[in-house]
Formats: C-alpha cells, sequence, structure tokens
C-alpha cells in the first residue's frame, strides 16, 4: 500500500520550454494536493511525470510503502490512477463495456464496478454508446474507475470541469471518503477543490 | 497473463466491433485481386503464372489497410495512458494489439488467399502451403504494421507514413512467401522459403513489441 510521494527538485522541460523547476512537495495518506497555476504552466505535465509517462529534467519523484521505498514502476502499475482530461473513452462502445474494461484492466471485478457506477449515478446510461454521452456524464464513465479498482493515489486533471453542481458535490464526498481512507489526491484545477487540501501554486 | 486476455478482448472487440474491421479488409482484399488481372490483361496462362503473387501481395497490402490506427485511436482519446499504467508492461500491450489485429485481420485473409489464388487461376497444389504461409507471413505483416503504427504515433498524415516505413520491411516475407509458392508451382524446392518466412515471422513477433513500446513511450513523453 502506498503511503506517500516525495518529489523532490523536479525540473520539467517541454521542447525548449522550461515549464518549471526545483519543486519540492510532500503528499501523505489523507493528504489532498490541489495544483492551481495560469495556462501552460505545467500542472498536467507534473501530473503525468508523477504516473511516469514524462521524463523528468532533473529531480526525482519517490514512493513510499509501509514497509519504505516502493519501486517507482511497481508502485506506478498497481497504486495510481490517472484521469486525464481525455477520457480515454471509445466513442463506439458502451458505457458498461468500457467501464468494465477500465475496471478489469485496472484489477477491479465486475462487481465493484457496478457499485461504482452507482455511486456516480450511472446506471441508466451504461447501456448507452460514449458518443451519445455528456461530456459530464462521459467525465463521470472516467472517475468510476477510480472507485471501482481502489488504488491509494489519485491523479486528477481538471476532474470536476465538465461535472453539473449536483455531481460536483457528489464527487466531492467520494474524494473525501478515499481520503480518509488513507488515499490521496493530486489534482491539477481551476476551480478550488470540494475537499480540505493544500493549494500549490506551478510556475508562480 | 489475466491482463494480458482482459485486453486482447478489449482489442478484438474494437476489431470487430467498429464497422466490421475484417470485412473491410476482406473487401479491399477482393477488390485488389479482381483489380489487378484487369491491369495486367485477361490472357489466362499469364494470369495464372502471377496469380500465387498477386494473392500474396494484395494480403500484405490490406494487411496494411487496418494497422493505421492500431495505437492512434488509443493515443488521440487518451485510453494510451491508461494502458501504460495498467498492469501489463507496454511490450505485452503492443502484443495483445498485433495479436487481436492478426486474429480480426490476418487470419479471415489467410482464409481468403487460396480462394482468390484459385480463382486467378493458379493451380490447387500451392493451396496447402499458401495457407500456413499465409497465415506466418499475417503475422509478421500485423508486428511490422504495428510497428510502423507506433512510429508514426501523433503525427498528420500518419496513413502515409505508416505505409512508407512499413513496406519496405514487408519486403522480405513477400519474397520468401512468393517465392515458396512460385517453387512449389514449378515443381522445385520449396521448404526454404517458407523456413525463411517462419523464421521472420518469429523474429519480428519477438522483437517488435520492444520496439512498439519505446516508440509510445517516446509518444506519450
Amino acid at each position: 500500500m502506498l503511503r506517500a510521494i516525495r518529489i523532490k527538485d523536479l525540473s520539467l522541460v517541454r521542447g525548449e520550454r522550461r515549464l518549471f523547476s526545483g519543486l519540492d512537495l510532500e503528499i501523505s495518506a489523507g493528504d489532498a494536493v490541489a495544483l492551481t497555476g495560469r495556462n501552460g504552466a505545467g500542472k498536467t505535465s507534473l501530473l503525468r511525470a508523477v504516473a511516469g509517462l514524462l521524463r523528468p529534467a532533473q529531480g526525482t519523484v519517490g514512493f513510499e510503502g509501509e514497509a519504505g521505498p516502493l519501486e517507482a514502476e511497481v508502485a506506478r502499475a498497481d497504486a495510481l490512477h490517472l484521469v486525464g482530461h481525455h477520457d480515454g473513452l471509445k466513442s463506439t462502445r458502451s458505457a458498461w463495456d468500457e467501464l468494465l474494461f477500465q475496471t478489469l484492466w485496472t484489477g477491479g471485478t465486475e462487481a465493484s464496478a457496478r457499485a461504482a457506477a452507482t455511486k456516480l449515478d450511472l446506471d441508466r446510461l451504461l447501456g448507452l454508446e460514449i458518443r451519445r454521452l455528456s461530456a459530464g456524464q462521459r467525465r463521470r464513465v472516467a472517475l468510476a474507475r477510480l472507485l471501482a479498482s481502489p488504488r491509494a493515489l489519485w491523479l486528477l486533471d481538471e476532474p470536476m470541469a465538465p461535472l453539473d453542481a449536483g455531481h460536483r458535490e457528489g464527487f466531492g464526498g467520494l474524494m473525501a471518503q478515499h481520503l480518509a481512507g488513507g488515499g490521496m489526491v493530486l489534482a491539477a484545477v481551476h476551480d478550488p477543490l470540494p475537499v480540505p487540501c493544500r493549494v500549490v501554486e506551478i510556475g508562480g | 497473463m489475466r491482463a494480458f486476455l482482459i485486453l486482447l478482448r478489449r482489442e478484438l472487440a474494437l476489431a470487430w466491433g467498429n464497422g466490421g474491421g475484417p470485412l473491410l479488409a476482406l473487401a479491399f482484399y477482393a477488390c485488389v485481386v479482381t483489380l489487378l488481372p484487369l491491369a495486367a490483361g485477361r490472357a489466362p496462362e499469364r494470369l495464372a503464372s502471377l496469380a500465387p503473387g498477386i494473392a500474396w501481395l494484395a494480403l500484405a497490402l490490406a494487411a496494411l489497410l487496418s494497422l493505421e490506427r492500431l495505437f492512434e485511436r488509443d493515443f488521440e482519446d487518451g485510453a494510451l495512458d491508461l494502458l501504460a499504467l495498467g498492469p501489463a508492461p507496454l511490450e505485452a500491450v503492443a502484443v495483445a494489439k498485433c495479436l487481436a489485429h492478426w486474429l480480426a485481420a490476418g487470419a479471415p485473409l489467410a482464409l481468403a488467399a487460396p480462394v482468390a489464388a484459385l480463382a486467378l487461376g493458379a493451380p490447387s497444389s500451392i493451396i496447402p502451403l499458401l495457407i500456413p504461409c499465409a497465415l506466418a507471413g499475417g503475422l509478421a505483416f500485423s508486428f511490422l504494421g504495428g510497428l510502423g503504427a507506433s512510429l508514426a504515433l501523433g503525427s498528420k498524415r500518419g496513413g502515409l507514413l505508416v505505409a512508407v516505413i512499413v513496406l519496405p520491411l514487408y519486403v522480405p516475407p513477400v519474397i520468401f512467401g512468393a517465392g515458396a509458392l512460385d517453387a512449389l508451382a514449378g515443381g522445385l524446392p520449396w521448404t526454404g522459403g517458407l523456413f525463411l518466412l517462419l523464421a521472420y515471422s518469429a523474429a519480428a513477433v519477438a522483437l517488435g513489441p520492444i520496439a512498439m513500446a519505446a516508440a509510445c513511450r517516446n509518444a506519450l513523453d
């Protein structure tokens, strides 16, 4: 089980442009961190660097379990979720097919996918093709895997941008439950997160 | 292994579901096989000598047709992030994708190849060799095509680029396969060509995924 993330002296470079350098950030169990900053400051890139999809120009991202440091590859393969602004859903498949695949792929079960769908108010949408869903409904399908296969660290990129007020509140409650259970949230946001959190400004 | 099967099932569903991928490849194959004799003239004896080669070359082209979007779709809609963060390494993801492509397009095409060859007037004695050649060659076409598709990730005009990257790599299997078929039709020893084709396919299956995974990582970075 992942207990903490330690980001040390991290620098990210995209092309010729240095996004930020010397970033230190520690997240431990139960913490939520909101990344803010202007457009293009590097919030998404930071999330992708933590997920291991981007190679940092300098610095390290360390993962710690209950019994000391974890190997980054292992931690990334089974202890984190990344929900980006692309939902990763295939437009011609049904919401249920996509949710079930994402759940099984990340280590959940069919029953947990059903339960997650109910929690995110997706039951009536499961039979529909993804392309028939609105942006907010699609995002809820993508968010459902967070609940369907429990993983300690949630990396969220503008998770609530397309959600309506009711579902924002609902998802806030689910995030609070995740944190109370020892989970961690690192989210790039423009609106405040609906849970108590630390705010870190990127590229300030 | 469980994750691999989950992914394979999804890739197969995507290949079969999206506007009938294999049917499209088969239709393309039928079109090419019909067009080539129209261009080459209708003298039956000339056609019969060309038949194995045509059936074989059209197979390579039809395999290429459906490959372009193998990684591009997942790259565009963000699913490749999810695949990269899953329980299986990207190398296994690449194997699953190429294998699914082979099962959905390569294998049906391999079964259609004898029909095409016979229709063009090829001797029926080559059929027992044509099917294994087409199956093994199709495997090489899928894995090399996947390599091209992953290298072209994120580029505009990906389709042309994939063809330009992949067609040179298709040269050896086309030569070995057509050579073996020609030799059999002419009563010459043909096992050498078949073994070279099998060896080339095995190398493509073994080495292709490593290169594909590297190309995907590079595209995501």
